[in-house]
């Protein structure tokens, strides 16, 4: 099958290139192996404060409303950050004061959100809390398998009785000027989170809980929907296993799935993230890229690769695919001339921080502006 | 340096690292809070069950086997294969009669075919549902599938002179589907292939892929079936033939169930099978060319069956559907539509079965087609149950817009 582009990895990253090509109508396909890092997506794009106007065009068509604005972020163990380019599901406040009171609730037995660390955290700005923890019987079902109350469960229940649920936090509202939630809202309905703050009397505040992340898995599927609506081919599930390569150029790429039937294309983008997605991998002597054996930054000897110290710095985090200027992929030194690499598998990421996601999003959309430049000459 | 690759696991349970990605696309979870979940049921459990057996959880018959799991995993676990085979490990209690029956779907085929109008009459008599309800436990709320009076066989046996007339020959492993239940599709694919001509074959006598025996319970019977099945479709492979289907569970379970759940060795299967559509496509890209109605007009809305997900070869239905002229195409969201082959047939599983398809359901009614095309037909009889809109595979689709 022939594509003008073939995408490898579905996330953040291979979503917005695909997004984009589809729309500058190019054909592409995406080949995604197993789900991505959106389902760990704090919300944020953390390297970025405002977002390129393209960028706010591709989201906001697919239904993903992003917004900035300067000061802080309540952070889910009661700590603060910087601001950066956002989902609407995130708040934004001047400073780490971010009221005099706060309402925190739960729900109770859902043991992913840790409502005392925020509450320490805020009292130590000077802001009162008051935790209080829902029991509501449409989560019953839920406990029977306790292990399974989790962030995408519960968020499931919301949705249907939500308006419910803000009835029972309204009559828990004394004098206070905020309300922090759990980001459990709004799996399918992208408009319950801002209902919700319509719907209560204090500025409300969602914080993020463990994964899966709810919003995370909301931007996933509204991209999706959007690339498979522009009529982008997405192959879940399959994996790019070996490509066909000669003088440079990446002519095919062999699936898992497809076997000998191989996905031929004029581009290919290396968007197959970090370690935690396996584009890249180790063993105990190499880092390595596995499809196509690019170059890899790395410390010839493995005890430079990390920092005795677990919270240390660890230099292997930063490790990735070598490129070229215009982000061509090296192979023995020498650029490809028609494979991108974009994204995770590029390194200098620090995942601590979140700063994939603005990784993701900026080098996708200057490998669409390459392939474009590259067919226009 | 072998380390790594010798420390791996037959399904890679090792390799979870509890990221809980699976059980947010597991559909059983959604709505039976009595399954323990993907999570819980695969890896977490297998580490429990390989120190005592006793550990082994009754609750893990909840899942479907859809293998949505495996498709969402990023660390390659083999979620759902974990969770069958422990069933087959552990699970030593005797399947009930009614598991038995559903299971049996060529012999109860081959009992029923001859009565096709009685039986046809009899099973969709509300008594009849209220007796199998009371009775067999199979839920009254079921359409059952109609039977054929004369099976694809021996219709096909009938051609066999003018198919082996054609240049090119494939062999077709219909399934029973298409032998008891829905001959059409069977001569809708010998349409399409002998207008690209190719003629069409029986194996020598197939037998049901046996998945539904793997999933009630009938390991042992369903390993006779797939050793014989390999047999059949080694000896076609061995005359140069291709061997084609047309249901994607059917063609999942001959070439990743047998190896992965029953230990049955299948590489001749895994080189020489493959579904129709992808046959077809192939060669269309090849130059092959077919002659379509100038006036066919249809909007079809595409739901992926789970287990054609599974095999990654949706594109070609899709590919194929959108090159007839005259479609308006929609692709659904995935979801499974909660019927998982027998297992929506238990009362015990009707609710959740239905509760787990409302998505679909939805979405279906929201985009209106003219007709939903699917690869599988389980999920024929559920979306035509559950919403009133008729089901046909991409092949019959082809068939009707052929000149």
């Amino acid at each position: 099958m022939k594509f003008n582009t073939v995408i490898i990895g579905g996330g953040l990253c291979g979503l917005t290139c695909g997004i984009a090509l589809q729309k500058a109508g190019r054909s592409t396909a995406i080949i995604s192996t197993g789900q991505n890092a959106l389902h760990f997506f704090s919300g944020s794009f953390e390297s970025l404060t405002e977002a390129p106007a393209r960028m706010a065009d591709l989201f906001g068509e697919a239904g993903i409303r992003l917004h900035y604005r300067e000061g802080v972020r309540l952070m889910p163990l009661g700590t603060f950050r910087p601001a950066a380019l956002s989902l609407e599901d995130i708040s934004f406040f001047p400073k780490p004061k971010i009221g005099e009171k706060a309402l925190i609730v739960s729900f109770k037995r859902y043991h992913d959100f840790f409502a005392a660390f925020l509450a320490d955290g805020l009292e130590k700005q000077g802001v009162a809390c008051r935790i209080e923890w829902l029991d509501l019987p449409e989560l019953e079902q839920l406990e029977k398998s306790p292990s399974e109350m989790r962030s995408v469960q519960i968020a499931r229940t919301m949705d249907r009785i939500w308006e419910k649920v803000v009835g029972e936090i309204r009559a828990l509202v004394q004098d206070e000027d905020i309300i922090i939630l759990p980001q459990v809202f709004g799996l399918k309905d992208t408009s319950v989170p801002i209902r919700i703050r319509e719907s209560l009397p204090a500025q409300v505040v969602f914080v993020g809980t463990l994964p899966p992340s709810v919003p995370g898995i909301r931007t996933q599927m509204l991209l999706k929907r959007r690339y498979e609506l522009l009529g982008g081919t997405y192959l879940t599930g399959d994996e790019a296993t070996d490509a066909h390569v000669h003088e440079g150029r990446v002519h095919s790429i062999v699936t898992k799935n497809l076997d000998n039937h191989f996905l031929e294309a004029d581009n290919f983008v290396l968007a197959s993230g970090g370690f935690f997605s396996k584009g890249l991998k180790s063993n105990p002597f190499h880092i390595f890229e596995p499809v196509f054996g690019l170059d890899v930054e790395q410390a010839e000897n493995r005890s430079d690769w990390y920092h005795p110290q677990f919270m240390h710095d660890q230099p292997y985090m930063a490790y990735g695919v070598k490129t070229d200027a215009a982000l061509h992929a090296l192979r023995e030194g020498a650029p490809m001339q028609n494979l991108y690499a974009a994204g995770s598998v590029l390194g200098a990421t620090r995942p601590e921080f979140g700063s994939g996601a603005g990784l993701a999003v900026r080098s996708a959309l200057a490998v669409v502006d390459q392939i474009l430049k590259t067919e226009a000459e | 340096m072998k380390l790594q690759e010798y420390t791996e696991s037959k399904y890679n349970f090792e390799e979870c690292m509890k990221c809980t990605i699976c059980t947010a696309y597991c559909p059983v979870l959604q709505v039976n809070p009595l399954y323990p979940g993907p999570k819980q049921a695969g890896p977490d459990g297998e580490r429990l069950r390989l120190k005592d057996p006793f550990f082994f959880n009754y609750a893990l018959k909840y899942c479907l086997n859809c293998k949505r799991c495996e498709v969402a995993c990023p660390s390659g676990v083999k979620v759902a294969d974990l969770i069958q085979s422990a069933r087959i490990r552990y699970d030593h209690s005797k399947p009930k009669l009614r598991d038995r029956i559903l299971a049996s779907t060529d012999f109860m085929g081959s009992l029923a075919r001859p009565f096709a109008p009685m039986v046809n009459g009899v099973t969709k008599m509300g008594v009849t549902k209220a007796v199998l309800d009371g009775t067999m436990k199979i839920d009254k709320n079921r359409t059952f599938p109609k039977y054929s009076g004369r099976s694809f066989e021996a219709w096909l046996k009938r051609q066999a002179p003018a198919q082996a007339a054609f240049p090119e020959q494939v062999a077709y492993y219909h399934g029973c589907y298409v032998n008891y239940n829905y001959p059409q599709l069977g001569k809708d694919l010998v349409k399409v292939l002998n207008a690209l001509g190719v003629g069409v074959q029986l194996l020598d006598k197939e037998k049901c892929c046996g998945i539904a025996m793997i999933t009630n319970g009938m390991s042992q019977q369903a390993t006779r079936h797939a050793r014989h099945n390999v047999a059949v479709i080694g000896a076609a492979a061995a005359k140069g033939l291709k061997v084609v289907t047309t249901s994607s569970t059917c063609t999942l379970t001959l070439r990743d169930e047998y190896p992965g759940l029953l230990g049955v060795e299948n590489q001749v299967v895994r080189d020489s099978l493959l579904m129709a559509t992808r046959f077809i496509y192939e060669k269309l890209e090849k130059g092959a060319q077919l002659r379509f109605r100038p006036d066919f007009h249809k909007r079809i809305a595409y739901h992926t069956p789970c287990h054609l997900e599974k095999l990654g070869w949706g594109i070609f239905s899709e590919k194929l559907l959108r090159m007839i002229p005259g479609v308006e195409f929609t692709m659904l969201d995935s979801n499974c539509c909660g019927i998982a082959g027998t297992y929506g047939f238990k009362k015990e599983n009707y609710a959740a079965s239905q509760a787990i398809g409302a998505p679909l359901f939805e979405q279906i009614r929201n985009v209106n087609p003219d007709v939903v095309a699917c690869d599988c037909e389980t999920c024929k009889w559920q979306i035509e149950m559950s919403t009133q809109y008729p089901v046909a595979n991409p092949i019959s689709i082809l068939a009707e817009a052929l000149e």
